[in-house]
């Protein structure tokens, strides 16, 4: 006996499966084009079909141009030479126009309007990718619970490059496009603001986002534990509870006295999800309209701890200081 | 497992952990316990203080207290009032500090500056800078005694910088400005530049701060104001600069700030307060002493010993690693001007506060508070 779980791998070989037939308004799938075994390592050993339809290749090109444009941008930044172009590229950068130009659309494309056009067309990509996760579903008799979810990262991605530039009035508020900038970014904002742990709702987002992978830790290693009782076959172990789910449930009750079931786990890991991109959306977009520095806000507040002061006078506060 | 797995075991850790310093490290706690105010040093990578040249001779009181050089020499503009004997000791010392005799550089010793058929000349234009380097020299160790604590002695000879080099070897100058169209325009940063410690950030942070007056600070109150304008971009070049003082120091942010809350003076330790003067300082030095000197710098390729000038015309300029050299005491706190009294200066100060610093009292009271129980 031998399911499909990491432990006891068999990759099934056979006629391949083209899935449920669709309506006549849906395009043709592509594939299915065969199996891998490395992907069986990995997955599914059948790869394909792929539903591809109008959403998906307009948000596909969006998607490639949006990243065409920061590659030649960054290309450019090294006159061109592919060489210097692969030893920085973790330093190179599509930045967003500088504060003076504040939030309009009437930038010079040297200037950040490419960094404008290439959010543009990212955002677009990844609208029309949230369409289609949400028309799939529906179009196979699912629930949309993907698109929501995703939808929740997509309004972090949003208060981040628009929302809140555009209530701060400036696009230099945004992120730039480049793997250690927008680090820098991350860490120049929180110096800027006066700390971001002390951000209620960045606290937030942090406990749902550790509290995902605790979650995503604790589910996986139960079904893991419970596979060699078929307890990886989670949905029939809803409506028919088997020794798998009962051995699991009762694991949790003895360790620490209750447990989630088959089916709340996986609201427990779902919530958990959204609310780290929600709550993370939130926090951001409050830093800098409403409060300034958080660190004071927090002490404020008796959020956070005053220390002892260490007797340090800021210089500049002195008669006579020079400037 | 076969062979390969094998080795792809053994390498890919050994890879990953490639970057790290083993051995161990020194750690001292600086601060509140809980605040992560810790300075880690690994004593392998730590830059050395290096060796501190004797003075030429012994400086009795008999050869201070002798005929002014400023009647027995002509021309002698700054030190006319010290004695010749002390005037001859220090020329010495200046020598080899900067130009050593027998050292590869060109003219080296008296004739680097001067013309040996007429001593008091200014026809070479290294004399002219090395009388305006003097003057800068009595006024920092006059003018900016916060910065070195009010301590006595404390203060600067050429040897801080120069360490037998005509140029110190840690300096700066203006960025090329950035092409109007995006070939070639790193927006001044997205660069593995060393002077902001190989982080993407701004690499010229100077001109604005360490040349220009530009604000520094980007902290505000708890809640958005007016004045709280300060925008990403600047906070980024603020960065920079912070890299660059913590490089050149060869300390970490935790030396001056409490990280908590990086804007707040009440949390800060007193080397922020030493640092807050030494930005002014070298504001001072790079704008009434280096750029002033304005022409008597050569152009770059027509001065007889090689280039004073970046790549945008403007002087080579001084930074905190020009003196410090990744050491937070310069020379590991020897009190070098003690054996050069004519550097000490004597310029009143009208621009310093009186009382700068915190007291002594105060600051030994607060550290007793944060000082853990041994």
């Amino acid at each position: 006996m031998a399911y499909q779980n990491i432990f006891t791998q068999v990759q099934l070989r056979g006629e391949l499966e083209a899935g449920v037939p669709l309506g006549p308004h849906n395009d043709q799938r592509i594939g299915p084009f065969g199996t891998s075994w490395l992907m069986g390592k990995l997955g599914g050993a059948q790869i394909g079909p792929v539903y591809l339809g109008t959403l998906g290749v307009a948000s596909l090109l969006c998607g490639f141009i949006a990243i065409e444009i920061m590659g030649l941008n960054m290309l450019a930044s090294v006159n061109w030479d592919p060489v210097q172009f692969v030893r920085q590229l973790f330093w190179l950068s599509l930045e967003p126009p500088s504060a003076k130009y504040g939030f309009t659309f009437n930038v010079p494309l040297a200037e950040g309007g490419w960094w404008i056009a290439a959010g543009g067309f990212l955002t677009a990509s990844i609208l029309l990718w949230w369409a289609r996760t949400y028309v799939r579903a529906r179009e196979l008799g699912m629930g949309s619970h993907v698109a929501w979810a995703f939808a929740s990262a997509i309004w972090l991605y949003l208060v981040l490059g628009f929302i809140r530039p555009m209530m701060m009035g400036s696009w230099a508020e945004a992120v730039p496009f480049g793997i250690f900038p927008h680090l820098d970014w991350t860490a120049a904002f929180s110096i800027r603001y006066g700390n971001l742990f002390y951000n209620p709702f960045h606290a937030l987002s942090i406990v749902f986002l550790y509290g995902s992978t605790l979650l995503f830790a604790m589910h996986g290693a139960t079904i893991l534990a419970v596979g060699r009782y078929g307890g990886e076959r989670e949905i029939e172990q809803i409506t028919d509870r088997g020794t798998a789910s009962e051995r699991a449930a009762l694991f949790w009750r003895w360790t620490m006295g209750w447990n989630a079931t088959m089916e709340s786990i996986h609201r427990w890991a779902w919530w958990f999800a959204v609310l780290t991109t929600l709550t993370g959306g939130i926090g951001i977009l409050l830093t800098g309209t409403v409060v300034d520095n958080w660190y004071l806000w927090a002490v404020q507040h008796g959020f956070a701890l005053e220390y002892p002061a260490t007797g340090v006078v800021d210089p500049a506060t002195l008669p006579g200081a020079p400037q | 497992m076969n062979r390969l797995n094998k080795l792809v075991a053994i390498a890919l850790p050994a890879l990953l952990l490639a970057g790290c310093e083993l051995g161990t490290k020194e750690q001292e706690q600086v601060g509140y316990r809980g605040t992560a105010m810790v300075q880690i040093n690994d004593p392998d990578s730590k830059a050395k203080v290096g060796e501190i040249p004797a003075p030429p001779y012994e400086l009795t009181a008999e050869m201070v207290a002798g005929d002014k050089a400023g009647t027995a020499y002509e021309n002698v503009q700054v030190l006319g009032d010290t004695s010749v004997d002390e005037f001859n000791y220090l020329m010495q010392a200046m020598t080899t500090w900067i130009a050593p005799d027998g050292s590869a550089i060109k003219d080296a010793g008296c004739t680097y500056c001067h013309n040996p058929e007429n001593m008091a000349s200014d026809e070479k234009y290294t004399k002219v800078v090395a009388r305006k380097m003097l003057q800068m020299t009595r006024t920092i160790n006059a003018n900016w005694k916060p910065h070195f604590g009010n301590q006595d002695n404390g203060g600067v000879t050429c040897w801080t910088c120069h360490r037998g080099n005509p140029v110190p070897v840690n300096n700066w100058s203006t960025a090329v400005p950035e092409p109007g169209n995006i070939t070639g325009n790193k927006r001044g940063g997205n660069t593995p530049a060393a002077s902001v410690a190989y982080a993407s950030l701004n690499y010229d942070p100077f001109t604005d701060y360490l040349a220009g007056k530009e604000s520094i600070r980007v902290g505000g109150k708890a809640f958005p104001t007016a004045a709280s304008n300060a925008s990403i971009q600047s906070t980024e070049k603020t960065y920079g600069l912070m890299m660059h003082m913590s490089q050149g120091l060869g300390v970490n942010c935790t030396y001056c700030h409490n990280s908590n809350n990086f804007a707040k003076w009440e949390d800060s330790r007193p080397q922020r307060v030493n640092a807050w003067y030494g930005i002014r300082m070298v504001r001072d030095i790079n704008n009434n002493y280096i750029t002033a000197l304005g022409d008597v710098w050569p152009q770059n390729g027509a001065g007889p010993y090689g280039n004073r000038r970046g790549p945008h015309g403007d002087p080579l300029k001084v930074n905190c690693a020009t003196c410090h050299q990744g050491v937070n005491k310069p020379l590991g706190g020897y009190k070098m001007l003690k054996d050069y009294p004519a550097l000490k200066g004597s310029t009143p100060a009208p621009a310093v506060a009186a009382a700068p610093a915190p007291a002594p009292a105060e600051t030994a009271a607060a550290a007793a508070v944060v000082k853990p129980a041994a």
